[in-house]
């Protein structure tokens, strides 16, 4: 079995804010997270997938392939947008998850299963910052 | 469907001379297992430490654990005790040399008490050719 890790970059708007809460809870558990006017990070996406090589082509999918997959399914939805106002799964209420680096490693990794032919998901992780980062590899 | 662990990973940086060498040895054998890292004036590095904690991601903050508290942890117990010292001076490399695999098992030890979330490995850049982790097993 190989590993393959393919990255991706995107910049994108957001804020920490639980509805549940008020406004100094919400100050007091996010800081300046809580900023509703939102800020914004350069996130660096790593997907690694797991599989067996092709004996024909020697690969275990085909990178440009799997780009194309991460553009489509990640980059075009994330890059140079607001992800509180403009992603689905962070939306505002019930079923929105506050968009932090754990949960943004958690939403790629439900949006690439199933769509990557020939290979396994095996770790989204996600970097905020070069020095802080989520890992999720699908469990539950 | 259950609630998901995921990882976060929160890296440091602190610098700090140390010299390796062993009472055990001979001064010769000293200079032959370390090499130039056994110059008795010791040297430093710019080291980087990585630290990893996983657990469940809590549905009120969407987190593994509060990084201000993190933040607040790694500064008191690791850059106030470590950054510009001389490892080699601390009580924690008195028994052990201050090899960078030594460093890493200590660092790992001192955040197994953070309450946050649970350690999972700890893993420190000598400089940028040279890593070494821990993740508690012996």
């Amino acid at each position: 079995m190989i590993l393959l890790t393919r990255k991706a970059e995107f910049s994108s708007a957001h804020y920490y804010w639980n509805d549940a809460w008020s406004n100094e809870e919400n100050e007091r558990v996010f800081g300046k997270c809580a900023n509703r006017n939102g800020h914004g990070h350069n996130y660096t996406l790593e997907v690694t997938v797991e599989g067996e090589v092709d004996p024909v082509s020697g690969f275990v999918v085909d990178l440009k392939e799997l780009k194309d997959i991460l553009e489509r399914e990640v980059v075009s939805v994330y890059d140079h947008r607001h992800l509180n106002l403009e992603v689905p799964e962070f939306a505002a209420g019930p079923f929105g998850k506050i968009p932090t680096t754990e949960n943004i490693a958690i939403a790629i990794w439900e949006r690439l299963q199933g769509k990557i032919p020939n290979a396994r998901l095996h770790r989204v992780r996600v970097y905020e910052m070069p020095d802080l980062f989520a890992d999720y590899y699908g469990e539950r | 469907m259950g609630v998901p662990t995921a990882y976060l990973s929160r890296r440091y940086r602190l610098s700090a001379s140390h010299r390796l060498h062993s009472d055990e040895y001979s001064a010769e054998r000293n200079r032959e297992v370390y090499g130039k890292c056994n110059n008795p004036h010791g040297h430093g590095h710019n080291y980087v430490v990585e630290v990893t904690l996983g657990g469940p991601v809590d549905a009120s903050t969407g987190m593994v654990c509060d990084l201000a508290e993190l933040d607040g942890f790694a500064r008191t117990n690791l850059l106030a005790r470590f950054d510009h010292m001389n490892l080699n001076t601390l009580e924690e490399f008195r028994e052990v040399v201050s090899t960078t695999e030594n460093f890493t098992i200590e660092v790992y030890r001192i955040f197994e008490r953070f309450a946050g979330a649970k350690v999972q490995r700890v893993r420190i850049e000598e400089t940028g050719n040279n890593s070494f982790e821990y993740s508690g097993y012996r």
